[in-house]
């Protein structure tokens, strides 16, 4: 429970720095997803410490000296999507590289693409889409250098969002491809 | 091989309508124009009745929008002295009175229904119930008033199904598929999880539930029956397997898959384990529901760049795109029984309503004005369509006549989400 709270504490901190802190994050706090199974909150608490390090505090953009770790703030492994679209914009490459490197360097090693949806429209629908973002984010990872058989997509459409609000600001944090290491 | 992916597992069933279950309530927040005044005398009994069947009959009646029936505190003390004369002066224009009395296996139960105006007996019934059976029997004079009445076939004497969501954030909700009858009473468990339950689908004999979960590590289709709770998995393994819906005679479903990697249309052909794939396109094809002639298929598909409907014949798999000028989001069609319209989720600037598309004439009908309309099903006599909406607490369900006419909101005391009505065959 007590790790549980942190990791929570520091994904917010993590993703306020890509995000700036112009959005209240108030509803958020008490839903943001545990998908960092693969790491303890040390470790976390650690790489999110780097990120902070590395960019200051006003830092507004992935910096060029993450891109070679792989994932470790929701900021490092989370792409975010326009309403109906599995478009990968071009701001999240870095992400996108860095599990492709991260995979291509360790063959033995795996991640899992989990697509999800804004609560807009049919659920069914959604569940689609949420599978084809994770599917456009695998091919671009495939294409980088990533083997198919190293990535597993999924999809959980409108079920899990980030944030349960029912503005704006809550489905574009919802609209997204989480990379689990 | 087939049978060994078809293996049978028994899943826990909860019986029991227990306290635990939140009931289903249903008002009107839109009626008809000029609801028909009728009078439904409470039933004469040797003694008290677990049910008060004149209640239930005279609320199913009210709920349609159609019926203004009279409260039993403004009805007449002494009714076995009045005639239709003063029937006539207290407004009404239909009056029913029966009787139940107990009997060697249950209760014989019958009933009168009269046109107060023409003095006429319209109706009368006479037949035997059980005591567990007393609401359904209800819920069948409901249908037989309405039929009378109106022309056409009352759809009281059905259930719903239903999602539930209990509990918030994540690892910590729990979803149940739960079975109810029309009017929301005696509700029932049939699934229970922590994963993700979505997309139920009555067969046509209303004995089993097929329905999609989250509960292995990719979604997969389960067939249940709701009688013994027995239940097979019966689309799993790679990508997707989600969206089913059995077809007219109950032989097959209709599902969708992604085993090949993109989301398509399949038939399962239920007996042989079989299954048949409509469509091959790189976009979305999902949603897939059938005609009630069983001979065509309506699915949601994004091949012309945004979501809208196709429908597709089972001997010529040639998709055909049918909204047109609906918007740019049409989605989750549902036929009518009759085969004239399809229910559609249509999205736009003003978020999600549900749609009414004619299919002979080309009409659309926006006929809700809730917000984030989904999963639209329509009752089986083709007069109610019940849909999942936004509300205060989340998601709950509302109903609206095919016309728009009348509305209901639906709630579920106890703050769970209730979401993906399906409205169950008429009972045989």
């Amino acid at each position: 429970m007590h790790n549980r709270a942190l990791q929570v504490l520091i994904l917010i901190i993590a993703s306020s720095l890509i995000f700036g802190c112009a959005r209240n994050r108030k509803e958020t706090t008490a839903s943001v997803e545990d998908k960092s199974e693969g790491l303890t909150a040390e470790e976390l608490a650690a790489k999110t410490q780097g990120t902070a390090d590395s960019q200051g505090l006003e830092g507004s953009a992935v910096g060029e000296d993450l891109t070679g770790q792989a994932g470790v703030s929701s900021s490092d492994r989370i792409i975010y999507f326009d309403y109906d679209s599995s478009t990968v914009k071009e701001e999240y490459r870095p992400i996108i590289e860095a599990a492709a490197n991260y995979l291509a360097a360790n063959p033995s090693a795996t991640v899992t693409l989990e697509g999800h949806t804004d609560e807009r429209g049919s659920r069914e629908y959604n569940l689609a889409l949420g599978e084809r973002r994770s599917q456009a984010v695998q091919r671009q990872m495939v294409l980088l250098g990533a083997s198919t058989n190293q990535i597993h997509g999924t999809s959980y459409g409108e079920e899990r969002p980030a944030d349960p609000g029912h503005d704006e600001t809550a489905y574009a944090q919802n609209r997204r491809v989480e990379v689990i290491y | 091989m087939k049978r060994k992916m078809l293996r049978w597992l028994l899943v826990l069933f909860l019986v029991s309508a227990s306290n635990a279950h939140a009931v289903l309530t249903v008002k009107i927040t839109r009626g008809a124009d000029k609801p028909l005044p009728i009078a439904v005398v409470p039933f004469r009994s040797g003694g008290p009745l677990p049910e008060d069947m004149a209640a239930v009959v005279a609320a199913d009646l009210e709920r349609s929008g159609r019926f203004a029936p009279m409260a039993v505190e403004d009805m007449p003390a002494t009714l076995s002295e009045i005639g239709f004369q003063d029937w006539r002066l207290l407004g009404m224009e239909n009056l029913v009175v029966g009787g139940v009395t107990p009997s060697v296996n249950g209760y014989d139960v019958e009933f009168t229904l009269v046109d107060v105006y023409k003095g006429q007996k319209l109706y009368a019934y006479k037949g035997s119930t059980s005591a567990n059976n007393l609401r359904f029997t209800a819920h069948q004079i409901a249908d037989i008033i309405y039929e009378q009445l109106t022309g056409e076939k009352g759809a009281f004497a059905t259930r719903i199904a239903y999602i539930t969501v209990r509990g918030s954030g994540a690892g910590r909700k729990t979803y149940t598929l739960q079975v109810a009858d029309s009017d929301g009473y005696n509700p029932r468990t049939l699934v229970q999880s922590p994963a993700e339950i979505f997309s139920p689908s009555w067969s046509p004999d209303g004995r089993k539930i097929a329905y999609a979960s989250l509960e292995a590590r990719t979604s997969a289709v389960y067939v249940q029956d709701i009688a013994t709770g027995q239940r097979q998995a019966v689309a799993t393994g790679r990508g997707i397997n989600s969206a089913p819906e059995f077809s007219p005679d109950g032989s097959k479903l209709a599902l969708r898959r992604s085993v090949d990697g993109n989301p398509e249309i399949y038939v399962l052909h239920l007996s042989t384990g079989l299954f048949q794939r409509l469509t091959n396109d790189p976009a979305i094809d999902t949603e897939p529901t059938w005609s009630p002639d069983g001979q065509r298929i309506a699915f949601t598909s994004d091949r012309s760049g945004s979501p809208q409907i196709y429908e597709v014949s089972l001997v010529s798999p040639s998709p055909r795109r049918i909204t047109f000028n609906q918007g740019d989001y049409n989605a989750r069609p549902r036929y009518s029984p009759d085969g004239r319209y399809l229910a559609v989720v249509n999205g736009g600037g003003n978020g999600y309503q549900i749609g009414v598309l004619g299919l002979n004439d080309g009409s659309f009908r926006i006929v809700t004005d809730t917000y984030q309309d989904e999963s639209p099903s329509f009752a089986p006599n083709g007069g109610m369509i019940i849909y999942s909406t936004l509300g205060a607490g989340g998601t709950e369900l509302a109903a609206s006549s095919v016309d728009g006419r009348v509305r209901q909101r639906i709630d579920l005391q106890g703050g769970e989400e209730v979401r993906e009505p399906a409205w169950g065959p008429f009972r045989k």
